[in-house]
């Protein structure tokens, strides 16, 4: 295995009184794909949300236990979530681009983070839409609003967008469960190609989806991890019984 | 069962009918009283009409100052009562948590709008001219400059008074305003305030500028709150001052001066002056500039509105 990139220790979230995430245990390798998968209202967006402290932004959520990235405990009270959140870049669901030109969105971390060269400013834009595989579609369209490009190519585009600011990890809360077939395939041939060079942790639905992409998979029920393996491992001979069951698509 | 629908249709269709009745009343009585002071109106509309002053116990001339007065105590209105309103409405959308107080403060700002102007009115009179203008005069030693009615105090006043409706339409702004995007921002490592400032505001923009036309236009037609706050029954001088930096001098509007209100010359030529009915082709004028006046500010809310709804519709 590679080095560990993400470890969480006995962690355990509570929305108000009612626990969601219980006493979670996992090491998360670097420069690979990590699946989690699980029934819905398991907790998947609750623990990927736990890794770049998005929880943080809800009002009566209560974390217990630690995660260590890169051997630092993120629950630290010193610790600069802004800088965290840079390090941990995150694509939604739905895509988020703003209401702005394609231009305007690649750039908004850059400035965030006090880029005002023109120049370099440009370079970042053409080279995270080449990392996204979206350079050739959007080339021409820099300057029209984002939103006017198709579902497919705006979610490229969050993920050119995340990009931007240089993370070492990538979380993605099933980002193609709204896109069409052809889509969906250059969103994971992407995957691919990013896991050179970033940590991802993706949330999915598609059993397959997971299968294609990813090294190990998570399998989540009511917020306990159930069972942590190889992609492999956990699609042909899973340990937990309600593991085979849902891969094989028998609940859930 | 057969004949319990047909109840329920024959009451939905005489609701229905009543609903429209009064709809179409509503609409005649408009109709009537807009067509009315547009012909009498019209024939007193004149380029002089806009710029002269009144002339002949206000039956002759036309209403300049009073434009001039309303334009300069809006402007100054709009001055105080954006930044206030709109910072106030981050706060409170952005900031504070949902508390007791808060939920107090929500519904004050609610009521304010339901108080009669006329207590606005004397609010300014005791808060900006007894109570802030007495004491600015003690402290600075101005002799009586700030504790009297001024545009100061009535724009201050009228401020005030439409401070609910730019508070209110900009949280409905920030409101509207999708958590996606927020998410967004702050998961490229923004801070709060970069978000609202890159994010949330730009977008609120229209909806804030929709607020801020509509409390012009409250404010153009208010008469109530500015009665003891300086507006004068008669007054062909602008209220303005020359502000000299060494040998070179600028006039600007003069905000200790009184000044003319369009809203209010309308009521004092119709209830003051020595002859009425000799005034009423110029009341007429008047009422017709100042409805155009809020009209066309209406009208330029209502295409932002538009706008602006055609915008988040896409998203
Ligand atoms: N903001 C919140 N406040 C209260 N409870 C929440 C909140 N967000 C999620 N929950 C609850 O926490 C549990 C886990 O939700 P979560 O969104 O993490 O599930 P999920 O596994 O991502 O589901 P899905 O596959 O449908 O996206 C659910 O029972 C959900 O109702
Ligand atoms: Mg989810």
């Amino acid at each position: 295995m590679k080095e560990t990139k993400i470890a969480v220790k006995d962690l355990s979230l509570y929305y108000g009184d009612k626990q969601a995430l219980k006493d979670i245990n996992i090491d998360i390798p670097e420069k690979r794909v990590t699946a989690f998968i699980g029934p819905s209202g398991c907790g998947k967006s609750t623990f990927l949300r736990v890794l770049n402290r998005m929880n943080d932004l809800i009002d009566h959520v209560k974390i217990d236990g630690e995660v260590y990235i890169d051997g630092v405990n993120i629950y630290d009270k010193s610790l600069d979530i802004v800088n965290l959140r840079k390090n941990v870049g995150m694509v939604f669901q739905k895509s988020n681009l703003f209401p702005k030109t394609v231009y305007e969105n690649i750039v908004y971390g850059p400035r965030l983070n006090g880029i005002r060269d023109k120049k370099l400013l440009d370079e970042i834009v053409e080279k995270t839409l080449n990392q996204a595989a979206i350079w050739d579609e959007a080339k021409d369209r820099l300057n029209e609003n984002a939103l006017s490009l198709s579902g497919g190519q705006q979610q490229r585009l969050c993920i050119a967008r995340a990009l931007a600011v240089e993370p070492e990890i990538i979380l993605m809360d099933e980002p193609a469960s709204a896109l069409d077939p052809i889509s969906t395939a250059k969103i994971e041939e992407l995957i691919h190609e990013l896991k050179l060079n970033y940590t991802i942790v993706i949330v999915t639905h598609n059993m397959q989806q997971a299968a294609r992409v990813s090294d190990q998979t998570a399998f989540f029920y009511l917020g306990e991890l159930i069972e942590y393996d190889r992609t492999t491992k956990i699609f042909t001979n899973p340990a937990k019984k309600q593991t085979e069951d849902y891969v094989t698509g028998r609940f859930g | 069962m057969e004949l319990k629908k047909r109840k329920q249709d024959i009451a939905g269709t005489i609701s229905l009918s009543v609903v429209r009745l009064m709809f179409f009343f509503l609409v005649v009585v408009l109709i009537l009283l807009l067509s009315k002071i547009f012909i009498e109106g019209v024939s007193v509309l004149s380029l002089n009409f806009l710029i002269d002053e009144p002339r002949n116990n206000m039956t002759e001339g036309g209403i300049g100052p009073a434009i001039f007065g309303t334009i300069a105590v809006t402007l100054l209105m709009v001055l105080f009562t954006v930044p206030l309103g709109v910072f106030s409405a981050i706060y409170l959308n952005e900031y504070a948590k949902d508390t007791f107080f808060t939920r107090i403060i929500r519904t004050s700002i609610n009521n304010l709008a339901g108080v009669p102007s006329i207590v606005f009115g004397l609010f300014g009179l005791g808060f900006f001219i007894l109570f802030i203008g007495k004491n600015l005069d003690n402290i600075l030693e101005t002799g009586l400059l700030f504790g009297q009615p001024a545009l100061l105090w009535a724009s201050a006043t009228l401020a005030v008074l439409v401070l609910p409706i730019v508070i209110v339409s900009t949280l409905e702004a920030l409101n509207s305003v999708p958590k996606s995007h927020r998410d967004a921002s702050y998961g490229l490592g923004a801070t709060k305030w970069q978000t609202i400032k890159n994010v949330v505001l730009p977008q609120a923009r229209p909806g804030i500028l929709t607020g801020t036309i509509l409390a012009i236009s409250r404010g153009a037609g208010e008469t109530a709150p500015i009665l003891f706050l300086g507006a004068a029954f008669f007054l062909p001088n602008l209220p303005v001052a020359d502000l000299c930096i060494g040998d070179y001098c600028i006039t600007i509007v003069n905000p200790t001066e009184q000044f003319m209100y369009l809203a209010y010359h309308i009521f004092i030529m119709a209830t003051q002056s020595s002859n009425p009915t000799q005034t009423l082709p110029l009341q007429y004028g008047s009422t017709l500039v100042l409805i155009v006046l809020t009209f066309l500010l209406n009208i330029t809310a209502i295409v932002f509105r538009y706008r602006f709804r055609k915008i988040l519709g896409r998203l």
